[in-house]
């Protein structure tokens, strides 16, 4: 059956985002020093490395000081350190700051980055250090052996037309083969949601639990720049039942980045995490600081915030998981990318020993015991009940997130999660919520922004919203929840089209403008929609700066 | 028969350039970079060349900065045989380009190049001409088809209102159009092996070629924004605005 052809490393790594790039500098640190022979490739299905990246992001340098100490001779990245803190409660008029920043929001010694321009840096040091790395490829599926383990992944066909058939520009997908493949997928990721089930890797464990973030980059007037300037926001427009806030970073070069995260155990299915985040653009504190300004860049992008209760099992035959597809980010923090790149540089360690000292057991046991000694698992448990504290609206969460922090988490007690396709309440039970007209100004539509995250899908190709049954969106998403994903998705890609008679309607998917925020996949309310791979190289292309 | 392929490393066609504030140029920081596609389109058309036996080798060519190399390794996955970079961080335009390729060509005897109709970055439409010129060979522009023949090469070109076949003596010039062809997606195989296939680079100077620009760029500005229309209530109200406010009738 299978013509493809097929590729074999010794390590294979799914994702060039923090976390893959950290495991495959460290393997071939390790390997290099050691001067032992050692295939790394990694496979990323953005158009370059960081097209596909999206984080706020106030970084903290603690894993990278590990990895590459001396990064700033290396020209690494990290040029805006965060001076000042600033958390603010929003009324719909009012603004008032707190007196303390929370510890968690405390920045000193961190760096406000772009994400995407810190992965291509690393990438170039992966390279260097004889790491490939193929942009463009997805992996489409996971490889089985005879006896049911991983032995890699295959790439997705290209050329295959929106019919099923084959195009004239038809390449088949290859296999790629290797001793241990790393899922370094991110948020979602589509093949690690596969591996959960076909290794019951969530047993035992809480369901993850999600944000959607939605992120636009702005170059503001001179004068009001202020880098190193961070500005976090609770309160209005998210009603006090609803967990969500903004974050506002000043960078060098004049750069914002700005964007707001909406919990998705959100129960009013009228809500539009996109209309809030413009909303709150327009509050009498925030709006000056985009007046005179250009919005350059938007995006959006889904955040694990399950935290501590709902890390899977992180190994199983032929391979492991790191970073955010096991969920390893510190919510309190809204901070991600340190923790996935220590798990990336620990799962290394652990698959080089493994490789190297000759065990013949397929499944390196050896990770998840080095990620329990260090300091990933102690911050995360520090902080365990923080997030589903704010199940009960935002006073409860804000009196219990003050108690976990005084007490360091220290309770003997754990709070747990909700899958958060089962919060939403019936359309009719809800109150309807009216949004303001875009202004054009500092707030938009969702087209225009969604030009700006320069997405771009060969058009001729099968959907990758793909949907477990077709009757589903109307009988149920429509007729309950008056169709939910037309509001939740950040880039229009899902319509409700009627006839002209306003009878017979139907979802029209709008594939070639997604950004791959994976919020469908997560959200739907009868898990009917499953997000799957387009053709590589497909979906976003944030620029540098995102 | 060998057949050279310039190919030009430009901003991404998918992402929206942004001018700088100061209005010196366009943002390249940090932005996607890839190959021009008219020029992919200029490799595919050598490859199926190649392919059809025609063609015995490709060779693709490159005038910029260092990074131009992946350009070059681009072309290679897609299936040049070699690649020729001529380094420069000048900026560079198409006539110093024009010369670079003559010196290049006198070395390397090519009987056809085959290069993208302009670039999408200046879109200034001039190399292939320009070439053609300083070479004095004939020149079939905006192909949308090339079929070699005996000695020559019959080129369908798409002008105004039509197609125009031209027959060309070799050696030539060829500028490609959009119709020509669809390139093929480099498999991950072939970009593999285009790592390991030979890439020369080559300075200005040994070319004995001055590549300093000619052109001044006085400023570069955005296009203004389109004004949101206004609804009229009846024609009256219509021809009044055409008339007093837009000045039109
Ligand atoms: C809105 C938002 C704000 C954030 N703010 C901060 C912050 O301020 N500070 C902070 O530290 N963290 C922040 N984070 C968290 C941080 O960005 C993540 O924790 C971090 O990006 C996780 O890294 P990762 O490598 O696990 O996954 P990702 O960064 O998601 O990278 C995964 C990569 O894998 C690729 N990929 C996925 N599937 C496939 C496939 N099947 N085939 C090929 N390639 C694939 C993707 O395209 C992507 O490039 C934020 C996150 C979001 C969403
Ligand atoms: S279709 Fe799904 S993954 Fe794509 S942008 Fe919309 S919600 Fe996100």
């Amino acid at each position: 059956m299978s013509t493809r052809d097929s590729l074999e490393f010794d390590v294979l790594v799914i994702g060039a985002g923090p976390s893959g790039l950290s495991a495959a500098i460290r393997l071939k640190q390790l390997a290099n020093e050691a001067g032992q022979e050692l295939s790394v490739c990694v496979i990323e299905k953005g158009s370059e490395v960081g097209a596909h990246l999206l984080s706020g992001a106030v970084f903290e340098p603690h894993a990278l000081d590990e990895l590459i100490p001396d990064w700033k001779d290396k020209g690494a990245p990290l040029t805006t350190p965060a001076r000042e803190d600033h958390f603010v409660f929003l009324t719909e008029t009012k603004a008032h700051k707190f007196p303390v920043t929370p510890p968690q929001m405390n920045n000193h010694g961190n760096f406000i980055i772009s994400l995407g321009n810190l992965a291509r840096w690393m990438a170039a040091q992966a390279e260097e250090l004889g790491v490939e790395i193929y942009p463009g490829f997805a992996a489409a599926e996971v490889l089985y052996d005879e006896q049911g383990a991983v032995k890699g992944v295959a790439t997705g066909d290209m050329g295959i037309g929106k019919d099923g058939a084959k195009t004239a520009n038809y390449t088949p997908g290859m296999e790629l083969h290797a001793k241990q493949t790393i899922f370094a997928e991110g948020c979602r990721g589509s093949l690690t949601k596969t591996l959960f089930e076909t290794f019951n890797l969530r047993d035992g464990v809480d369901p993850q639990t999600y944000g959607l973030g939605i992120k636009e980059l702005w170059e503001i007037d001179p004068a009001k720049s202020q880098p190193g300037l961070i500005v976090h926001t609770i309160g209005w427009p998210m009603d006090a039942k609803t967990y969500g806030g903004s974050w506002l970073y000043h960078m060098d070069g004049n750069l914002v980045s700005v964007g707001f995260v909406v919990g998705l155990d959100y129960a009013n299915p009228h809500l539009s995490p996109f209309e809030e985040f413009q909303r709150y653009k327009t509050h009498p504190a925030i709006r000056p600081t985009f007046e005179g300004g250009r919005r350059i860049a938007y995006g959006a992008r889904a955040l694990s915030e399950g935290g501590f209760q709902s890390i899977p099992k992180l190994t199983f035959p032929g391979g492991l998981i790191v970073g955010d597809a096991a969920g390893f980010l510190n919510v309190p923090k809204i901070k991600g990318n340190h923790t996935a790149m220590k798990s990336g540089m620990v799962a290394a360690e652990a698959v080089y020993e493994h490789l190297t000292g000759g065990s013949n057991g397929r499944e390196v046991v050896e990770y998840p015991e080095r990620l329990k000694a260090s300091w990933v698992w102690s911050e995360l448990h520090a902080v365990r009940n923080i997030r589903p504290g704010f199940q009960k609206g935002l006073w409860a969460g804000l009196a219990n997130a003050a108690f976990e922090t005084a007490t360091r988490g220290k309770a003997p007690w754990t709070l747990h999660h909700h899958a958060d396709h089962t919060t939403l309440k019936k359309a009719a039970e809800a109150p309807p919520i009216v949004y303001p007209k875009p202004d054009g100004v500092v707030s938009f539509d969702r087209l225009s922004s969604v030009y700006l995250s320069n997405t771009n899908h060969e058009e001729n190709q099968p959907a990758h919203l793909t949907l477990k049954d077709a009757e589903t969106p109307i009988r149920v998403n429509l007729a309950l929840y008056d169709a939910p994903e037309t509001r939740y998705c950040p880039a229009g890609v899902y319509e409700i089209v009627r006839a002209e008679d306003g009878t017979a309607p139907r979802l029209q998917i709008n594939a070639q403008n997604c950004v791959h925020c994976k919020t469908c996949d997560i959200k739907d309310p009868t898990q009917n929609i499953n997000w799957v791979v387009p053709e590589g190289g497909g979906g976003p292309n944030y620029p540098g700066g995102m | 028969m060998k057949v050279l392929v310039p190919v030009k490393r430009v901003v991404d066609y998918n992402v929206k350039v942004r001018v700088k504030a100061d209005g010196s140029g366009v943002e390249t920081a940090n932005v996607k970079f890839s190959m021009n596609p008219f020029d992919e389109i200029a490799v595919e058309e050598a490859v199926r060349l190649k392919e059809a036996g025609k063609a015995s080798e490709v060779v693709a060519v490159s005038i910029g900065p260092a990074t131009a190399q992946e350009t070059l390794r681009t072309a290679l996955a897609i299936g040049a045989d070699r690649a020729i970079l001529v380094q420069t961080d000048a900026e560079v335009q198409p006539l110093g380009v024009a010369k670079a390729l003559k010196a290049l060509i006198e070395k390397e005897a090519p009987q056809i190049v085959l290069l993208g109709k302009q670039a999408i970055d200046g879109d200034c439409n001039q190399t292939g001409q320009m070439l053609a010129a300083l070479l004095g060979w004939p020149q079939g522009t905006f192909a949308s088809k090339v079929v070699p023949g005996d000695g020559v090469l019959t080129v369908t070109r798409e002008i105004d209102g039509g197609l125009e076949t031209v027959e060309l003596t070799l050696p030539a010039v060829v500028t490609t159009d959009l119709r020509l062809n669809e390139p093929r997606y480099a498999s991950l195989p072939n970009i593999m092996k285009a790592k390991k296939k030979p890439l020369e680079t080559v300075t200005a100077e040994s070319l004995g070629v001055d590549l300093s620009p000619r052109l001044t760029t006085l400023k570069v500005a955005e296009p203004p924004k389109r004004k949101a229309g206004i609804k009229v209530s009846d024609v009256g109200a219509l021809v009044d605005k055409l008339r007093n406010d837009a000045r039109v009738i």
